[in-house]
């Protein structure tokens, strides 16, 4: 048996936090993002844009999809009003996740700032996972764990970008001169979910969020086109779950009013 | 020039596009407190969402030709039954990727 202590998603509460010991928690980040980041600097090149302009789309979008997307645009020389409803229309379910953080955060200034800007679907899982582990006890906090945690959820949204701006430019920088065959190194993302799915069953010991989500994400990808799954099974799990939430208070007023 | 100043626009815009939707909801509820219907998706939405994130990584497999998905399933299998027995994310994780590489790459 372990406890969760033991586990990479949460830190010694004794220990203080570190670069160090965060950073086993964002490993499977590492190795997903390089190949992926490499993907697309290796396509920004492709496209004759120096190399730097890679490293620099890393540092300020940060966001896969959009700069995967942002290779078309620019060679369609697309105008900035389609640029942003692209970026915007493509980027929605990050809404989602803010929804769910607000009361987590526990960075404040700049660097409550930073982690919202950085917020990934990777940064993202890793942030909830770590705090539903840690919160299975609800005990209070001093200001001091708050304090200690969010400097955790700081270094561990600027990993994860830092991983994301090394593989953009090694891959806008070497180009096709990589021999390593690195085929089948991004399933640590998937493998990584999955993880996660585990941790926050074990932290949840709730089976609904679950189905419902099994039941959107087969419904839009039966019902719509595959590359807007994402989206619509969010907004679609969101939806269910405020309705359930809805009826979780009905039924307890109903059964307060009937004693 | 006139091309570098698109393409720092460009990124201008999409970076700023990008940071409005993560910023979004911290501007319109960072005043709704405890609001109970915010503490409930603060506890539901991310187990729903971890099931949808891994969905959507598999979900391009196509199913119904000759090996599809199958190296992803027995990938998957390895780092459930990892995960469940030693519960160290990391050994899961890497044992799970270093068998689909082989799986991948030996085709």
């Amino acid at each position: 048996m372990t406890t969760p202590d033991q586990s990479l998603l949460s830190s010694q509460p004794s220990q203080p936090v570190t670069i160090a010991n965060s950073f086993k928690m964002t490993l499977p980040v590492l190795f997903g993002y390089v190949p992926m980041g490499m993907a697309f600097g290796l396509l920004l090149a492709d496209q004759g844009y120096a190399w730097y302009w890679a490293t620099i789309m890393g540092v300020v979008i940060f966001a896969g999809a959009a700069q995967f997307m942002a290779i078309g645009l620019l060679a369609a020389s697309a105008g900035m009003f389609e640029v942003a409803m692209t970026t915007l229309l493509l980027n929605s379910r990050h809404v989602f996740y803010g929804l769910s953080l607000i009361h987590h955060l526990k960075a404040t200034g700049w660097r409550k700032l930073y982690i919202i800007f950085g917020l990934t679907d990777e940064t993202y899982s890793l942030l909830t996972a770590h705090h539903a582990l840690k919160h299975q006890s609800h005990t209070e906090k001093t200001p001091l764990e708050n304090q200690e945690e969010g400097k955790f959820q700081f270094i561990i949204a600027a990993l994860n970008q830092s991983y994301w701006v090394l593989g953009c430019t090694i891959g806008a920088l070497l180009g096709g001169a990589i021999t390593f065959d690195t085929t089948g190194l991004d399933f640590t993302l998937p493998a990584l979910f999955m993880v996660l799915v585990i941790e926050q069953y074990k932290a949840t010991r709730k089976l609904f969020p679950f189905v419902i989500a099994l039941i959107c994400a087969i419904a839009s990808l039966t019902l719509f086109d595959s590359d807007s799954m994402l989206l619509i099974s969010i907004t679609m799990t969101l939806a269910l779950l405020l309705g359930k939430q809805q009826l979780d208070i009905r039924g307890l007023n109903s059964r307060r009013s009937a004693k | 020039m006139d091309n570098i100043f698109y393409l720092i626009s460009f990124i201008l815009t999409m970076s700023l596009a990008t940071f409005v939707t993560r910023a979004a909801p911290f501007i319109l509820f960072h005043k709704q407190g405890e609001h109970p219907l915010l503490v409930f998706l603060g506890r539901y939405l991310p187990p729903a969402i971890m099931l949808l994130l891994l969905i959507y990584c598999v979900k391009d497999i196509n199913w119904f030709v000759d090996k599809g998905g199958v190296n992803e399933l027995i990938a998957l299998s390895v780092v459930t039954a990892a995960h469940l027995m030693l519960r160290n994310p990391l050994i899961s994780i890497l044992c799970g990727t270093g068998l689909y590489m082989f799986l991948q790459q030996s085709a």
